[in-house]
This record gives C-alpha cells, sequence and structure tokens, in this order.
C-alpha cells in the first residue's frame, strides 16, 4: 500500500509572495504519518498562506509541496477528497441546520447515504443534541466544533485545522484539544494546526514548528525546543522572609548561580540544573526563612517569545 | 463505492432550494406578478372592446401581452422588461459576498470540487430559478385570457411567446451575470446591490433620454439623421435592444426597426411576418443579448477564479 515512513506533508522551499508581499520565505517542513504538528507564531506569519497551498487554494510562487505524495496545485481535487479542512473562524450557513450544512458538504464531496455518518461525527464532537438546531444559533465554539465534524464527513486521512482555539472560551478550548487527541488516537489521522496560542496547544502537539514573518525558526517536541534554547540553564524562583537583598548577595555566591535578579518580591535565580539542589540549603544555612521554591517550566510562550525576540534582535 | 457527482450541479441544487425559500423571492415574485397580471386584465377588457371590429386579427392572443394598461404606458412586456432585471439582481448581487461575509468560502473551496463549479453552480441556480418563475407567470397570464377572451392560441402565437421567454431569460440573465460579478469584485453586498440597481436605472430609464440628447449634439431634431443617431445610441444599452426584440417577436405586424418616413409607410398594405422573418427582424439583437449575457458571466467568471480565497 502506500509507503507508511513517506511524510503526508512535505514543504520544500516553499515561497509565496503577494505583489511585494513575501508572506512565506524558503520554507521547508515536514509532517509525518500519524502526528499532531503544531505551526506556531504570531498573526501574519504566514500559517494560513501555507496552509491555503496545502490545499491548493494558494499557488506557491516557488518550492514544492506535497500532500500525500499529491501536487495540490495540480491535483487539487484528489488532495481535498483525502484532506479535512477547518479554515481560521469557520462558517456556516446560517439559516441551515446543522445536518443540513454537513450534508451539503458530503454531497459536494460526491457522497451519499449520509444520513448516519452525518448523526456519527455530530455525536463525536458532542452536538449530537444540536444535529437540527440552526447554525445561526450556535456559539464560536459550538461553529467550531461543527467545523471539526464537517471536515470529518469525508473520513479524511488528514485534518488541517486553522486557528482551532481562536476566540472561544476555555471550556470551549478542552473540548476542541480533547477532539483532536481523539482523531490521532483513535483514528490515527495525522493533524496539523496552525496557532498563535501557543501554550493552549502544547499539549496536544507532539511537535510544532516556529513561524516567524514567513520564516520557520524552530522544529522539534516542545521538551526539545525547551532543551535547546535554555542551554541546560533554568530559572529559579526564591521568595524569602526578611532582607531579601542579603539573600540575594548570598544566592549570587551559591556555586553555579551565574544571574540574580529581583521581580517583586521573588529572587529569580539562573543557574546550571545541578545547582538548584545547594539553593535551599545555602539560603537557610544563612538565617533565611525560605517561604517559596520553584523552577520555573519553559513553556511554550517562553520559548516563542525568546525565538521572537532572537528574531527581533538579529 | 461513491460516484463522483458533478460539483456545478450540488452548487446549483442548494443555491435553487435556497432562492425558494427566500424573501427576496417571494418579494420580486410578488411584484413582477401582480403587475404583469394588472396589466394583462387591463388589456383583455380593452382587447374586447375593439375585438368587434378586430374580430378576424389572427395575432389577437399576443395582444394580451402587448396592449397597456389604458392611459399609461405600461404592458405585461413592458413590466417584464422593467421589473425582471430585479429579478436577476436579487439572485446575484450576493451570491459570492455572503459567502465570504458568512465565512463559509473557504470552507466551500476546500470541498474536492473545482473553483469554477462555485460560480458555475450559482449562475445556474439563478437562471433556472427566473426561467421557471417567468414561464409560470406566462402560463398564468395565457390561462387568465383563455378564460377572459375565449380565444385560444394558435401554433405560432405559442412559438412567439416561447421565443420571447428564451430571450427575457437571457436578457435577464445579463443582469444576473453582472450582479454576479459585482457580488464578486466588490466586497459589501450592499455596495454591489446599490451599484446593480443604478446601472438598471441607467439604462431601463434614462438610456432613450440619453440617447435623444446625444443624437441632438450631432444632428439638428427632426431630422431623419437626428432619429437614425439617437437609434443608434440607444442600441448601447441592452434594455432598448431588448424591446426591439420584444416588439419583433410580439407584434407580427412590425416589418421593420428602422426610421420609417410617413411617405414610405403610405398606402404600405399591412400585413405580418411569420414568425421566421420577425425573427431575422432582430437576429442581429438577439445574438447582442446573449453575447453579452456570456461576456459579463465570462468576466465573472474569470474574477472569481483570480481571486484569492482570503480578501
Amino acid at each position: 500500500m502506500v509507503d507508511t515512513d513517506a511524510p503526508v506533508i512535505s514543504i520544500h522551499r516553499l515561497t509565496k509572495r503577494y505583489g511585494p508581499v513575501t508572506a512565506v520565505r524558503e520554507l521547508d517542513l515536514e509532517v509525518r504519518r500519524g502526528e499532531v504538528f503544531g505551526l506556531l507564531g504570531p498573526n501574519g506569519a504566514g500559517k494560513t498562506t501555507t496552509i491555503l497551498t496545502l490545499l491548493g487554494l494558494a499557488e506557491p510562487t516557488s518550492g514544492t509541496v506535497r500532500v500525500l505524495g499529491l501536487d495540490p496545485t495540480r491535483e487539487a481535487v484528489k488532495v481535498k477528497r483525502q484532506v479535512g479542512y477547518v479554515p481560521d473562524s469557520v462558517g456556516f450557513y446560517p439559516g441551515l441546520t446543522a445536518r443540513q450544512n454537513l450534508r451539503y458538504t458530503a454531497r459536494l464531496n460526491g457522497l451519499r447515504d449520509v444520513e448516519d455518518r452525518i448523526t456519527e461525527v455530530l455525536e463525536q464532537v458532542g452536538l449530537g443534541h444540536a444535529a437540527d438546531a440552526r447554525a445561526g444559533t450556535f456559539s464560536r465554539g459550538m461553529l467550531q466544533r461543527l467545523g471539526i465534524a464537517d471536515a470529518l464527513v469525508k473520513n479524511p486521512s488528514v485534518m488541517i485545522l486553522d486557528e482551532p482555539t481562536i476566540a472561544i472560551d476555555p471550556e470551549g478550548v478542552r473540548q476542541v484539544l480533547s477532539l483532536i487527541r481523539t482523531l490521532r488516537e483513535e483514528h490515527r489521522m495525522t493533524v496539523l494546526l496552525s496557532s498563535h496560542l501557543l501554550y493552549q496547544v502544547q499539549e496536544v502537539c507532539d511537535r510544532v514548528g516556529i513561524f516567524v514573518k514567513g520564516r520557520l525558526v524552530a522544529v522539534g517536541s516542545v521538551a526539545e525546543l525547551a532543551d535547546r534554547l535554555s542551554e541546560g540553564r533554568v530559572v529559579v524562583e526564591v521568595g524569602v522572609a526578611g532582607d531579601p537583598d542579603a539573600a540575594a548577595r548570598r544566592l549570587a555566591e551559591v556555586d553555579g548561580v551565574q544571574e540574580v535578579s529581583r521581580e517583586g518580591d521573588l529572587l529569580l535565580a539562573v543557574c546550571g540544573g545541578q545547582s538548584r539542589a545547594r539553593i535551599a540549603g545555602a539560603l537557610t544555612g544563612a538565617g533565611h526563612t525560605l517561604l517559596h521554591l520553584r523552577q520555573r517550566s519553559s513553556h511554550l510562550d517562553e520559548i516563542y517569545h525568546r525565538y521572537f525576540h532572537h528574531e527581533r534582535t538579529e | 463505492m461513491n460516484g463522483p457527482s458533478k460539483g456545478w450541479w450540488v452548487v446549483a441544487r442548494k443555491e435553487i432550494a435556497d432562492h425558494l425559500h427566500s424573501a427576496r423571492l417571494a418579494v420580486v415574485a410578488a411584484l413582477l406578478s401582480l403587475s404583469g397580471i394588472a396589466a394583462v386584465y387591463a388589456a383583455g377588457g380593452r382587447i374586447r372592446d375593439v375585438a368587434a371590429q378586430a374580430g378576424d386579427d389572427p395575432a389577437l392572443f399576443l395582444k394580451l401581452f402587448t396592449v397597456a394598461i389604458e392611459n399609461t404606458p405600461f404592458a405585461f412586456v413592458n413590466f417584464v422588461a422593467l421589473i425582471g432585471p430585479l429579478l436577476g439582481i436579487a439572485f446575484g448581487f450576493d451570491a459570492v459576498s455572503s459567502e465570504r461575509a458568512q465565512r463559509t468560502l473557504p470552507r466551500l473551496l476546500a470541498q474536492p470540487i473545482h473553483r469554477d463549479d462555485v460560480v458555475n453552480g450559482k449562475f445556474v441556480a439563478g437562471l433556472a430559478v427566473i426561467g421557471v418563475l417567468l414561464a409560470a407567470l406566462m402560463a398564468l397570464v395565457a390561462a387568465i385570457g383563455i378564460v377572459r377572451l375565449g380565444i385560444v392560441p394558435r401554433a405560432e402565437d405559442v412559438g412567439r411567446l416561447l421565443v420571447y421567454l428564451v430571450v427575457s431569460i437571457v436578457y435577464i440573465g445579463c443582469w444576473l451575470a453582472f450582479a454576479l460579478m459585482l457580488s464578486i469584485v466588490l466586497q459589501r453586498a450592499a455596495t454591489a446591490a446599490l451599484t446593480a440597481i443604478g446601472t438598471w436605472l441607467v439604462f431601463s430609464l434614462l438610456a432613450a433620454l440619453l440617447a435623444q440628447i446625444l443624437a441632438g449634439v450631432f444632428a439638428e431634431p427632426g431630422t431623419v439623421e437626428h432619429a437614425g443617431l439617437e437609434q443608434a445610441f440607444g442600441r448601447a444599452s441592452p434594455a432598448i435592444v431588448y424591446e426591439e426584440v420584444t416588439a419583433a417577436l410580439l407584434t407580427p405586424e412590425l416589418r421593420t426597426l428602422g426610421v420609417i418616413l410617413p411617405e414610405q409607410a403610405f398606402r404600405a398594405v399591412p400585413g405580418r411576418l411569420p414568425l421566421d422573418e420577425s425573427l431575422l427582424l432582430v437576429w442581429p439583437q438577439i445574438t447582442g443579448l446573449v453575447a453579452l449575457a456570456a461576456v459579463l458571466f465570462g468576466v465573472a467568471y474569470v474574477a472569481f477564479l483570480r481571486q484569492e480565497v482570503r480578501v
């Protein structure tokens, strides 16, 4: 059958220009079968443009794009038959019910006898109760889930979600993310999602690519990116009772601590991974009462800020 | 497994269903039907008055469509010429912009159909609804005529009316294609509607006046030259071209569309042209209308294909 090791999506030196504006610059990217890949970056970084070229809805200025081994520019219909796409703030015909909207999509896909399938996907996204309600009455979060159901009707092998968590409430975000997890785990789908809300999606992504101003500046799992950025250093938050200045001086003397700064009541010590064990001992040994001690997790927001910052200062 | 169905036909079916449920169809259809039926009703009365003398007029049935309401210039055909374009505009002005406004366009284009299926399907759906509506209205009018006047159309009358129906659909199709184009090029449906209605006003109501003024610039009013120029300028308006076709098709007595001097008409033997001769008379006009519809649709088509998905 299909070569299972071949990447589902492969982008090679993709450049897309709109007049004088370069939306995507020399992008190289591979998404492997069965993984959830997060394309992360601020608005206007070129994420949607990249997605549109994957669906043949925008033509690359140069470079090659392959989806499931097909060229989306030449074989758009074949690609779109196998790829489910949920656009950024997806919309539905407000006068039609959820079921009618999905029926239209099913017909456009040339599917027949779809009523059971529609019921199934609506149940799957938790909208079984609203199947016969007009889409115009749906909340943003419900529309987003209906968008996922809409893309699932054709039973795709690849799902592309553009900003799936934008403009919906935290409960809605939780539901959408757990749906994405289900897609991969139970349906073995390959998922490409884009987002600028990094910490929201970091938990569902196997790998992420950080995308800034049309360039991919880093690719890897969240843990890999965190390691690469921190270069083995960690930030430890320290809170003490009494004189923080004295504590700061004592902290700076601890072996391995490279830098100490203050943030409100907290002291921040930048140190090597091993030296954080000595901090508590050193402070209590010097007579300070320790109120708080925590290693800052480098979640994706920080990673992204730092990459973004690097990019700007270069 | 699942056979591929034609994308444009799926789009057209959905659009037809939308049109049939829409309030705008009800409004325009009511406007057209009320005025059309009123015209025929009034015409019926007037025809009965003259039927005593003209009882042997073989084209009496067609008069149902062309005789105006007393003291007004409005006959059935005039109402269709005036309100028909509104029908085309109503089904086209937001065809694509509403998909953008509802954010359904990217999702629609991400389905396995060709991009032109969207614009083709929408155009076909509009034409189909217009055709059915117009055919139903004409059948109703004919039925009223048969009951009120007790005359039955001859085969040639039916032929003339069918050709008139087809040409009317083409003419309204021009406006549909124009409105469709505006819905692609202009972001806001309201702007497109205003532009289309403004154009309709200019071409339907002011064209004759503008042609007259323009002809006055080049020739002395009252001369043959002036009349010829006026007609030539007027033909820049599809509304006037359509009016000529209507006149030739539904008035078999009409033998020429050119300028006729009184001495030419003096002692002319009144006669009627057969349908094929009438068609020959306005063949250039019919061709022109078909070409205009094709060009307008072509512009809409190309504009849609070249447009970015995100605008």
